[in-house]
């Protein structure tokens, strides 16, 4: 299901004192089966850009295309389209609400109009995939468990509506790293198995270098750039202007070549640094 | 004269969970944090930092054991407001700690309820958005506001009350970058300025680098307590206890497994370019 935005500007509050630009005029096509990262600033428009993507928004001007559909048209079936593209805000487990597990996980495909059986099914299976286990939680109230885990029965009652596009906004947000991998190997198992199309919202730029294929760079409104996380990471005047940090191995990398070093300067994990400060070092012997 | 400003002995504290079971959340604490003191406290969720953190001013009482806050027993009822005013709490999400819709009056909250002379309060509010450079939003509403200046602000209605010690239990969870670039930079002034005594706690491992001591808790007990440079070089026992080390550490930790020779004390990318620089 690929996503492509045309022209898209988005204004709230138009024709008030309040008046502001919340997205300037985008162009992105997202293919199929991406994992998609995007980053900004705080404000820079990236929550208001992706609730376009499910028709919880309708661009002030310009398109939203889903899957061949153009969402922006009036009779287009948003239930229909909801269940495709599947969107974790953030906190997702502030909206859990039933009195257990399997309820809450329910709730979606209930709505749905499936059958007992098939909901059933679907619960198991959601549940399963964010690693959790049906048969100790079922009857458990989501209110009673840990934050980590409220957090991945929220994201499976997205799940079980199978959606085919899996938006996710700071999914890893106030978690402790052990619950930050989880999630994020749960997630990239997902794209793997299942091919959903991925596009991960977040603040935390070793996160997006280890999970994502592509990055869109959001500013003001704009999106300023796109690229694999490795050219986006090493375009450092870009991020700097957009108010974002990069990770500290690239960070380290550009301060030893700057210093006259001959290192490489699109590095993302620590693994790639110390490869590369080793050879800088058996290189200067050799010299 | 009482040097130290908190001082736990054999805390033990249970939670009673829904179905009757007791679960041990803290497990014989001892602990003293000393006047003007910057400790930080790391520790996965589930760690039982935050039910510490709630003993420090009486918002939960010890099942076994004592809490002192600067030599007043936390059991003491008769003495919970001054405990609670000596040490001030700073929690995760800044929203549920705002209460008035414009930022002075939400600084001025607290002092309000101290019953003080509205001309001390003005002086108190303006005093504390200065100290959290916040001062030319006085007027400003804030839910219009950032999540690093909001958070801002509720550290200036807690400063506002004049405590000794902040407590901050996970303050920058919820912010991006630079909102917690912001808080933690506030967080170090007031206690190197101020001298304000601080605890801060969280599970950002960069956060802690400027801290005077770093405790590590699991499972309820104090694992490890040190400096911070001693404490992040140890990569191997941060990560069994499920913590993240920064990039920086851990590539410092690789780098002298390689037998490369640099100092044991890099906690930051400019320490690491000066040390391999020298080599």
């Amino acid at each position: 299901m690929p996503i492509i935005i045309e022209n898209l500007s988005h204004v709230y509050m138009p024709g008030t004192p309040f008046e502001s630009k919340a997205i300037d005029n985008i162009n992105l096509t997202i293919e199929d089966g991406e994992v998609f990262g995007l980053i900004g600033h705080t404000g820079s428009g990236k929550s208001t850009l992706i609730q376009h993507f499910n028709g919880l928004l309708r661009p002030t001007t310009g398109r939203v295309v889903v899957n061949g559909i153009d969402i922006t048209n009036k009779n287009v079936d948003l239930k229909k389209l909801r269940s495709k593209v599947g969107l974790i805000f953030q906190y997702p487990e502030h909206q859990l609400f039933e009195e257990t597990v399997v309820k809450d996980v329910a709730f979606g495909p209930k709505n749905l109009g499936l059958s007992q059986e098939e909901i059933q099914k679907r619960v198991k299976e959601a549940l399963a995939l964010v690693g959790l286990d049906y048969d100790v939680l079922k009857d458990r109230s989501p209110f009673e468990l840990s934050g980590g885990q409220m957090r991945r029965i929220a994201i499976a009652g997205v799940l079980a509506m199978k959606p085919e596009v899996l938006i996710l906004d700071e999914p890893t947000a106030g978690l402790d790293p052990r619950g930050r991998d989880e999630i994020l190997e749960q997630i990239k198992n997902l794209h793997m198995k299942h091919k959903i199309t991925v596009i991960l919202v977040s603040h935390n730029m070793e996160d997006i270098a280890r999970m994502a294929g592509r990055v869109g760079v959001m500013y003001r409104g704009k999106l300023i750039k796109t690229g694999t996380p490795r050219q986006v990471f090493s375009d450092y005047d870009t991020l700097k202007k957009a108010g974002l940090g990069i990770p500290q191995v690239t960070k380290l990398m550009k301060m030893l070549k700057e210093q006259g070093k001959a290192v490489r300067t699109d590095v993302l994990t620590v693994k790639e640094a110390e490869n590369e400060i080793l050879s800088m070092l058996r290189g200067k012997k050799h010299a | 004269m009482v040097k130290e400003m908190l001082k736990t002995e054999d805390l033990v504290y249970y939670y009673k969970t829904p179905d009757g079971k007791q679960i041990k959340a803290l497990d014989h604490i001892n602990l003293k944090i000393g006047k003007g003191e910057f400790v930080a406290i790391i520790g996965p969720n589930g760690s039982g930092k935050s039910t510490l953190a709630k003993h420090f001013n009486g918002l939960l009482l010890p099942s076994e054991g004592e809490v002192y806050v600067k030599g007043i027993n936390t059991k003491d009822k008769n003495k919970i407001w001054e405990i609670r005013q000596t040490a001030g709490m700073v929690f995760q999400n800044p929203d549920n700690q705002i209460v008035a819709t414009v930022v002075e009056e939400d600084v001025a909250f607290g002092p309000e309820n101290l019953g003080i002379h509205p001309e001390e309060i003005r002086k108190r509010v303006d005093e504390a958005l200065d100290i959290v450079e916040m001062k030319e939003f006085h007027k400003h509403a804030p839910h219009l506001l950032s999540g690093g200046q909001k958070q801002r602000v509720a550290i200036a209605g807690v400063i506002a009350m004049r405590p000794e010690c902040i407590i901050l239990d996970e303050p920058t969870a919820m912010l991006d970058p630079s909102g917690r670039r912001e808080v933690i930079k506030t967080i170090e002034r007031l206690n190197k300025k101020e001298n304000i005594t601080v605890v801060l706690i969280t599970h950002f491992m960069e956060e802690v680098v400027n801290a005077d001591r770093v405790i590590v808790m699991s499972q309820g007990k104090i694992q490890m307590e040190g400096l911070p440079v001693e404490i992040f070089s140890k990569v191997e026992k941060l990560k069994s206890l499920g913590l993240d080390v920064p990039q920086i550490t851990e590539l410092a930790y690789c780098l002298k497994k390689k037998g490369v020779m640099i100092d044991k004390s890099i906690l930051t990318v400019e320490d690491m370019v000066m040390n391999l620089c020298r080599l």
